[in-house]
């Protein structure tokens, strides 16, 4: 499945007062980090509904990535608990629907952790690139014309049965 | 079209559904004949002797109102949604299977390989020595003989045509479809594209007691006897009330059986499965990642079906991904 030219799209949810931050910091350091990453800043990890992640996967993502402040130093004080027991019960339930588990990550980074984001970005990148293109749309559209091509058998048989009658 | 009589027309349907969405219409008793009082029947397969062809010649939009249930899962299924969707002013989305894909959606997560694999050879009582197996086309004497196309994966009806209402439920309850018709009848319909009833939960009618919910451990229906007056989530049962629609007047809870989720998401929910996560994550007493998961794993062995049993095929996702799209092994079994 590994594809040199797939360059993966990750929808990363990132916590305004220490994940954003730890980015922030990670960019003002000048530490490189691959561009996969579509990040989008949520005043909390426990602001992350599944939805946000099942709508990701519903519009293509090949992965998502919910970044939040460690457990016990939330701005909200246990807001992020909340994020790791929805994680788990979403991580259970997207396994059983066949979603490999590198295309979902909960990573903890703190303000000051710019190079470790930085890090679980590229580990997560190349996880994804590994695991190859979910194009998650595409399992859903049965594409190739088959059905179109019996309904319109349908209606012909229809007319010729309409025929006989008249 | 309304009849020289002054009658409306009225149609109703089936696809893949079990047929109970068409006893639930006569679950409105005599007020049935109030129904045939207003309405000229035009079709409804299971009651009236109307075929298709008479539907085919009709006008467009010369029923006043289709009443159509059943999930869409072959090519004749979606011919006939899209040719009652021609001819109806009106088309409702009858009853979850039509709603949300309901149990047929299930079968969402396999594919039709594996289906008619269960079908056609492994089932006990299949005797199938030649291995035949259903075809949209055979070649005969005569000429070719058709059959419809089975898809992969079940639609609901609004993923297949423009529905105006939905009446959700499994069955809807017969007061609810009375509601919705009179307001056909009195012309008060609802904006295009609603869903018909209440827009609370199915806590809100259920006279159960809650307190704080925290929860060390899901329990199983069989696993214990329910308390009578306490809510069912805050004694373990994995209860969708929750996240589910108002307008059965929680009849299961009342009697000591948790909530499946029939009525489908509440007003706003886009995802029903990922409503109940949240909801249950906030309900787990613990902050430590082992234990989470292990009341995960062992409190929820089916989480498809327990969060999707009406809705996987109106969920975000829609299905299992297929296993000729990308090979995915099954680290646990399903079910438990």
């Amino acid at each position: 499945m590994a594809d040199a030219t797939f360059e993966p799209k990750i929808i990363a949810f990132l916590c305004n007062w220490c994940s954003y931050r730890a980015a922030d910091l990670a960019g003002t350091s000048r530490i490189k980090y691959p561009p996969n990453l579509r990040m989008i800043r949520v005043m909390c990890s426990g602001r992350v509904d599944p939805t946000f992640v099942l709508k990701a996967f519903a519009l293509g993502a090949d992965g998502v990535m919910i970044a939040g402040c460690h457990p016990g130093e939330c701005h909200y004080l246990e807001q992020n608990y909340k994020t790791m027991r929805r994680f788990a019960m979403l991580r259970h339930t997207l396994r059983k629907l066949g979603l490999e588990e590198g295309r979902v990550r909960l990573q903890w980074a703190s303000a000051a952790e710019g190079a470790q984001l930085a890090r679980a970005i590229r580990d997560m990148t190349e996880e994804v690139r590994a695991l190859g293109p979910l194009n998650w749309p595409a399992q859903w559209s049965e594409e190739d014309g088959s059905i179109e091509t019996a309904i319109q058998r349908l209606e012909e048989e229809h007319a010729q049965a309409m025929e006989v009658a008249a | 079209m309304t009849e020289p009589n002054g009658k409306g027309v009225l149609a109703l349907y089936w696809a893949a559904s079990c047929g109970g969405c068409e006893i639930a219409v006569l679950g409105i008793d005599d007020k049935i004949l109030k129904v045939a009082e207003a309405f000229d029947i035009v079709f409804w397969p299971c009651a009236v002797d109307g075929k298709v062809h008479d539907i085919e010649k009709m006008p467009d939009k010369s029923i006043d109102l289709c009443l159509f249930n059943g999930a869409i899962r072959t090519s004749e299924q979606e011919y006939m949604a899209r040719l009652l969707r021609a001819k109806s002013k009106a088309l409702v989305a009858f009853g979850s299977c039509a709603h949300e894909g309901c149990i047929p959606a299930l079968a969402n997560m396999n594919s039709r390989e594996q289906v008619f694999q269960t079908a056609y050879h492994d089932t006990p009582s299949t005797d199938n020595p030649f291995g035949i197996r259903p075809q949209t086309e055979t070649e005969v004497p005569e000429g070719t003989l058709y059959l419809p196309l089975f898809y992969d994966t079940v639609k609901t009806l609004g993923q297949t045509v423009q529905v105006d209402y939905y009446l959700p439920g499994c069955p809807p309850e017969a007061d609810r479809i009375w509601e919705a018709l009179v307001a056909i009848l009195e012309n008060k319909l609802p904006p295009p594209g609603s869903v018909s009833g209440a827009t609370t939960t199915v806590c809100d009618d259920c006279p159960r007691t809650r307190t704080e919910k925290k929860i060390k451990e899901f329990k199983r229906t069989w696993q214990i006897i329910p308390d009578p007056d306490i809510c069912l989530l805050e004694q373990g049962l994995l209860c969708c009330g929750i996240a589910t629609r108002a307008g059965c007047g929680a009849l299961c809870p009342q009697v000591g059986s948790p909530c499946i989720g029939c009525y489908g998401p509440n007003a706003g929910v886009a995802d029903f499965g990922a409503r109940m996560m949240t909801a249950l994550a906030s309900v787990i007493d613990s902050n430590d990642p082992e234990e989470i998961d292990r009341i995960i794993t062992e409190g929820i062995p089916d989480p498809v079906g327990s969060f999707y049993r009406f809705s996987l095929a109106n969920s975000l996702l829609r299905r299992k991904a297929l296993s000729n799209h990308r090979l995915v092994a099954e680290a646990v079994p399903e079910g438990g």
